[in-house]
């Protein structure tokens, strides 16, 4: 078969067991990835996945059948999830993931189809395919993060999501660990029969003021939520981040220590210790094996650039970028913020004004990308100083001393990867 | 203005500001602050009822759902209405522009009533969502340059006798109606389907609020750099989209 090269992986063990044209389907999948690949068109993941599955739309199922699999879905945070319960989940047993972040069917099939013998399949799903790719793959667990805003000039409305999740997740089978801290999650996994709660925190509030049950006013003393209507209210959670700590069901607190910076990676890793205990790996492993993590898909990699540390963070939505604020280095530290809005980031750039920029005073800062003159209108407003730069290297340039913290959204996050890899 | 500080009114925070509708409520604000001015701002949650007092009431957009809550909430306060009456300025973007209305379609199909602020109705497009960026020719006596923003909408508004349009649409979809028209507006209440935020895109849309809201022809400068700026950019972008 020319063209596989080395991308083919051993034959035999799983693949052994698919009925025929599900073979087939995952070897002409592996070749258009891997010409996909030689064509420098990327990882080739998704090309490999699309061909595989118009061969064999049930593909997903069977490459599924033998896999422990875990589904991860959220806004925010879920490749990072994803990769954290993937090394916990390496305890006991060999995992298969699609760890570079495809999350759609196509990507899932491609990262399955490409594992060889492994026990666990631990999954990205985007929000909007996670009631298919359940019904598809039959999950063990599910973890669900949150549920906030992003590019709502072509994604569903954010309530509507929850609703999808409710409605499609109502039958599983699956061990759904789910944020009580955030209540569209909340109401999205309360019709599922076995729940693990996870208090895992959730700083942005604004997509759940009214009760996506009634649609009354939510209230929200302290960290307590509760609709006054119709009596929905926060789950008593079995799982609680509480600073540095996980607390597990027996009410043991277990220091999470990683890596990966910042109070949602944190609260990423409470949930990841709880999906690892459904599957018998306890906290003190779990917790260890996360410590490992120190990038995901180039994320909070710290890379130097013109001489110069720069830390790359990825935020793509008004939750993101709130919790991002919370975990840079404190003033003068040099912060560059990057704004695309191509497709892929949504062609809205509203949203810049649903993030508070106070949190950067004292910060020098400088905004590129194709929308800097939004961040620059939008940082004018909040008053605070900027300078506008054309490109990392000019920012790199002017800035005072010290680590650079880059902040950018999706494409433009792309981009700056693309610019210090030079 | 009722008395020394200018009273701000963001209506329904909690339904209405889902597209960035803060950025409104803060360009006015602090170009309101720029001049010189006290502001008092009051945001009213949907529990809360809406003061009679303000000078100026701004209105965002919202999903179906809180767009319904919110209609249904208003209905029963007689706060905006009274406020229209006492002479305040109310701008309103996409949903809010639509309650502001005498009815639009809900998220449950049906026709919900809606303030009656504006002589206009609005209905559901058959065609294509409108996405995009958009450019119109605002009516030449309110003496304002072209608007520029981002709409996003199923909604298509009809306009009756006792509005004008806000803008003729040069790039876009705006009312939806077929006839280039964008937005409505009679004396002191506005209506627009503009994202952007409408406010961080036209400043000088901002500037007439504060004109009307004190009743001033004239403000002092404000510095438009960063805004004039951003304006040319889209308004390219806006032209280059038309002929793509």
């Amino acid at each position: 078969m020319p063209g596989t090269g080395s991308e083919a992986p051993a034959q035999g063990g799983r693949d052994a067991s698919l009925p025929a044209r599900a073979k087939i389907a995952v070897t002409a999948g592996r070749v258009a990835a891997a010409v996909s690949r030689t064509a420098g068109r990327g990882s080739g993941s998704v090309i490999g996945g699309k061909v595989a599955l118009r061969l064999d739309p049930d593909l997903l199922a069977k490459l599924a059948d033998h896999l422990d699999v875990v589904l991860v879905s959220a806004t925010n945070g879920k490749t990072t999830t994803t990769r954290l319960i993937a090394e916990a989940l390496r305890a006991a047993g060999p995992v298969v993931s699609n760890a570079l972040g495809a999350n759609m069917p196509a990507g899932i099939t491609a990262a399955l189809a490409g594992g060889s013998e492994s026990r666990f399949g631990v999954i990205e799903v985007d929000e909007k395919y996670l009631a298919g790719v359940a019904r598809d793959t039959r999950p063990k667990a599910i973890a669900l993060l949150n549920l906030s805003r992003d590019q709502l000039d072509r994604a569903a409305e954010t309530r509507m999501l929850a609703e999808r999740w409710r409605e499609g997740l109502k039958d599983t089978e699956a061990v759904v660990i789910a944020n009580a801290d955030d209540p569209l999650v909340t109401w999205a996994a309360s019709s599922c029969r076995r729940v693990v709660w996870v208090a895992a925190g959730q700083a942005w509030k604004e997509d759940a003021w009214s009760c996506p049950s009634c649609g009354g006013v939510m209230q929200r003393p302290g960290d307590d939520w509760f609709c006054a209507e119709c009596g929905f209210r926060r789950p008593q959670p079995h799982w609680a981040l509480s600073g540095s700590h996980v607390y597990d069901p027996q009410g043991a607190a277990w220091p999470i220590q990683l890596q990966l910076p910042g109070r949602a990676n944190l609260a990423n890793a409470a949930t990841s210790a709880a999906v690892a205990a459904v599957f018998g790996v306890p906290p003190a492993t779990s917790l260890q094996r996360m410590q490992s993590v120190a990038a995901v898909a180039g994320r909070y990699d710290v890379v130097t650039y013109e001489g110069r540390q720069v830390r790359l963070l990825l935020a793509k939505n008004p939750a993101g970028w709130l919790e991002t604020f919370s975990l840079i280095d404190g003033p003068p530290t040099p912060v560059v913020l990057s704004v695309n809005a191509l497709d892929a980031d949504g062609t809205d750039t509203s949203w810049l004004w649903d993030v508070d920029y106070e949190g950067l005073v004292g910060h020098p800062l400088f905004v590129m990308g194709q929308r800097k003159l939004d961040l620059a209108v939008r940082l004018e407003v909040a008053g605070l100083p900027f300078q506008v730069v054309d490109s990392l290297a000019e920012a790199v340039r002017t800035a005072p001393q010290g680590r650079i913290e880059a902040i950018a959204n999706y494409t433009a996050f792309q981009q700056l990867r693309r610019a210090v890899a030079g | 203005m009722s008395d020394s500080s200018l009273r701000l009114v963001w209506v329904y925070p909690d339904l209405l500001s889902t597209y960035g509708d803060r950025g409104n409520v803060l360009v006015v604000e602090r170009r309101a602050r720029q001049r010189g001015l006290d502001v008092a701002r009051i945001d009213v949650r949907s529990d809360q009822p809406v003061p009679t007092s303000g000078d100026i009431y701004l209105i965002g957009g919202g999903e179906d759902r809180p767009q319904r809550l919110a209609a249904e909430r208003l209905r029963v306060d007689p706060g905006l209405p009274r406020a229209v009456d006492n002479g305040a300025i109310v701008f309103s973007v996409c949903a809010g522009y639509q309650i502001l209305g005498h009815e639009f379609i809900n998220d449950l199909g049906q026709r919900e009533a809606g303030l009656g602020l504006l002589d206009v109705h609005s209905t559901r497009g058959e065609g294509a969502r409108n996405v995009g960026d958009i450019l119109a020719e605002v009516d030449p006596r309110l003496g304002l340059p072209p608007l520029t923003g981002f709409e996003n909408h199923q909604g298509v508004t009809h306009l009756g006798q006792g509005v004008s349009p806000l803008a003729t649409v040069q790039v876009g979809g705006g009312n939806g109606t077929g006839d280039g028209t964008e937005g409505a507006w009679r004396d002191t209440v506005f209506g627009t389907y503009l994202h952007g935020p409408v406010m961080a895109r036209n400043p000088a849309m901002a500037d007439l609020l504060l004109k009307l809201a004190l009743d001033v022809s004239a403000l002092p400068p404000a510095d438009n750099t960063w805004y004039d700026a951003l304006r040319g950019e889209r308004i390219a972008a806006a032209r280059q989209q038309q002929s793509a």
